[in-house]
């Protein structure tokens, strides 16, 4: 292959001063003073989640203050990498919540296992589990980093329902339907 | 040779395929026997037929023969003789498969038929699947998903009806669920032979309940809880506890007596939630003891045994003491035919005289026995003993006294209970093998912890003869052996599984001669009982077993 010589060309004089160069990169910065910010002041300030964002799931209470979970274990049984661990228990036959007959004793979530994926609020028959907004959770030990039931409620809050399905089946033993 | 009567054979048509099957059969058994799934909820195979729920509707019709002349009909255009299809649908579990008789299961009346059934049971189904014990392995479930509408057309109100009524102390009922199939009824008056079940009321009002002043509480109480096909009645023990879908199912045998019933263990990362029969025609049909389902809480009981240091350094100890000669060997009828076989190896390489402990108690005349050892057969198959064993060990107390034993080795059995004084046991020294803490291991030199039948691989050999296998549920504990290693290690045989015994048992053992482990059927082996017929074993008649005393005179 033929080698091919190219000849440099001799710089102008406007660019031997540099000046142009300067001017030029100048303008890019003093621009940037006066443009609109692009970026946060993170942590003080914290960006919009858009809705359907999957943050660190949580189980959230009914607007009555009634936990939602009933314990089906099915987002125990969803969950690609086994975060989910339920105790399933009863609910006594005296409290007032007893015709919903069951929760969970304990629910944990170990955050370290958790990848996000919102299967267990896709399952959930109960609509008791959310992703909700939260981006950022860190901690300094592992344990610290399993989310008990009371830590994951802490988290959750309460959500409008728009169903109070358990409220209905007690109107309707109330109403007088039963037998 | 008399040979057995060939069953009477009739070929039935389903969905287009023939089949011969015996006369008697009904038309869901035919269809099963063919692939073809006939939903149902009322018919149970070992329950009489009541044909209630209406599910299992199909089209049948038989072959066309001209009335006059009975000659067969042919359709012109197909060139076959012509069905003569009945005009409106019948139920299969009612209907005996007849010669010729045609079934249609996918035809559109069927599935507007299904679809209309599963609608009507489903009007006032609390759809608490959520909640519910039976989700999973609920026929209501399955069938709506494989047979059902897919949407409801009902608004009305649900009728909203007791949810805890507790039936007897083990059985709870849920009367929301109840699609009156009355299974549990027929079952508690057929088979327990305790009539206390029945509906009252009428309509949508209909309700389970039981007599005025009775419960179901008689020990067979649970068997209503598996043969309920939907969550309306269960185990006040098991509710609530964990879902059936992450459950582990592991084939087993009741060792509650020597009836052997046929039963699964259902566990989970190594915990076990609830035992259940498994179907076996020759032992148990579908149905096992209540008694015999709560025997799993042993395996997790506070007073279980367990060891700190290495299995090597007990067994070199117990070997020490072995060495001294004069050794016993209280063998046990609990032990599986694997163990027993390696106690019998054990007392031949020590030259040790064996006594077995017996257990015999009250049987109820159907799923359990007098006999409370689940494998004393085992113990006579295998050449541990030849004899049956005394009600106490006096004969070993006698040689006690005379000074002609020095260590006794007890297989799992508390000597003290099995007749043996402090001032006996002060003489020799004891090296106990077992799962549990028992007054025996006060005074034991060396106590050498190993597993529950939940925990290991073996067979036993029930009060028929018959040998069946059971598996290893969960892991045992930290510290505790499998009985086979142990035995085997005292022995100084080099075997550590199940598998490795058999090829000695099989070479040893000429009953069981041509058999494996591996291929020994899961509804078990009868073996040949004739060489101990002359035994007076202490069963009376039960399921499926008549004494052979009995069944001679």
């Amino acid at each position: 292959m033929a080698v091919l010589t190219l000849e440099r060309k001799p710089l102008t004089f406007a660019e031997r001063t540099y000046l142009p160069q300067i001017f030029g990169g100048l303008k890019t910065t003093f621009a940037h003073l006066v443009r609109k910010k692009q970026t946060l002041e993170y942590p003080e300030h914290r960006p919009a989640i858009p809705p359907g964002y999957r943050g660190v799931p949580t189980l959230v209470m009914d607007p009555n203050g009634r936990e939602k979970c009933v314990s089906c274990q099915l987002c125990e049984f969803v969950c690609p990498p086994k975060a989910i661990r339920i105790t399933p228990g009863e609910i006594s036959p005296d409290a007032p919540n007893s015709h919903v007959e069951k929760a969970p004793q304990a629910f944990e979530i170990d955050m370290l296992r958790c990848i996000y994926c919102g299967l267990c609020q896709e399952v959930c028959p109960e609509e008791a589990i959310f992703l909700q907004n939260q981006f950022s959770m860190s901690g300094y030990t592992r344990a610290e980093m399993v989310h008990d039931k009371a830590r994951l409620y802490e988290l959750g809050g309460t959500l409008p329902d728009k169903h109070l399905k358990w409220d209905h089946k007690k109107a309707a033993a109330a109403h007088g339907n039963a037998h | 040779m008399i040979q057995p009567a060939k069953p009477d054979l009739v070929t039935v048509n389903i969905d287009g395929k023939e089949i011969a099957v015996p006369k008697g059969t009904n038309v869901i058994e035919a269809a099963r026997l063919v692939g073809v799934d006939v939903p149902h909820y009322c018919y149970h195979p070992k329950l009489s037929i009541v044909g209630n729920c209406r599910m299992c509707l199909v089209e049948m019709g038989l072959p066309a023969v001209d009335p006059a002349t009975k000659a067969p009909v042919i359709d012109p255009a197909t060139g076959k003789q012509k069905v003569n299809w009945i005009p409106r649908p019948q139920i299969g579990c009612g209907t005996n498969a007849s010669p010729g008789l045609h079934i249609r299961t996918t035809s559109p009346m069927v599935k507007d038929c299904r679809e209309g059934v599963m609608e009507f049971l489903l009007i006032n189904h609390p759809l608490d699947c959520p909640i519910c014990d039976q989700a999973g392995e609920c026929k209501l479930q399955e069938q709506s998903t494989g047979y059902g509408r897919g949407y409801s057309r009902f608004i009305e109100q649900k009728n909203v009806k007791p949810k805890r009524t507790a039936l007897g102390p083990r059985v709870m009922l849920d009367d929301e669920r109840c699609i009156l199939c009355a299974r549990c009824v027929r079952f508690a008056k057929e088979i327990a032979k305790d009539d206390v079940l029945g509906f009252i009321d009428r309509g949508s009002y209909s309700t389970l309940t039981c007599y005025p002043g009775k419960k179901l509480e008689n020990n067979y109480s649970l068997n209503t809880v598996d043969i309920c096909p939907v969550g309306a009645l269960t185990s006040t023990d098991f509710r609530f506890k964990m879902r059936v879908w992450f459950l582990k199912q592991t084939d087993s045998i009741d060792t509650e007596s020597s009836v052997g019933a046929n039963t699964v263990v259902w566990s989970r990362e190594g915990q076990i939630y609830r035992i259940t029969p498994r179907r076996n025609d020759a032992v148990n049909d579908t149905w096992m003891a209540d008694s015999g389902r709560v025997l799993f809480k042993q395996v997790t009981s506070l007073d279980r045994l367990t060891a700190s240091g290495s299995i090597d350094a007990l067994v070199a100890r117990a070997a020490d003491l072995l060495k001294q000669g004069s050794v016993a060997i209280v063998g046990s009828g609990r032990s599986s035919v694997e163990e027993q076989f390696l106690t019998k190896k054990l007392a031949a390489t020590f030259g040790a005289t064996v006594s077995l402990v017996s257990r015999v108690g009250q049987g109820d005349r159907f799923l359990v026995s007098a006999d409370k050892n689940p494998n004393l057969r085992g113990a006579l198959v295998t050449g541990l003993i030849s004899a049956l064993p005394a009600p106490k060990l006096t004969e070993l107390a006698a040689q006690i006294d005379a000074g002609k034993i020095k260590t006794v080795v007890t297989v799992n059995e508390d000597l003290t209970a099995a007749g043996l004084t402090a001032s006996h046991l002060a003489k020799v020294s004891v090296i106990f093998v077992g799962t549990h803490r028992v007054p025996t291991i006060a005074i034991a030199k060396v106590v050498i912890p190993s597993l529950t039948v939940f925990e290991k691989n073996g067979t036993f050999v029930n009060q028929q003869f018959r040998l069946q296998k059971f598996a290893k549920a969960v892991p045992g504990p930290v510290g505790a052996t499998d009985d086979l290693i142990i035995l085997a290690k005292l022995a100084g045989l080099a075997v550590t599984d199940v598998a490795a015994v058999w090829k000695l048992l099989a070479a040893e053992v000429p009953a069981l001669g041509t058999m494996s482990y591996a291929n020994l059927p899961d509804t078990g082996l009868l073996l040949d009982a004739t060489p101990w017929a002359a035994l007076p074993f202490a069963e009376g008649a039960t399921l499926h077993y008549q004494p052979a005393a009995a069944a001679t005179a």
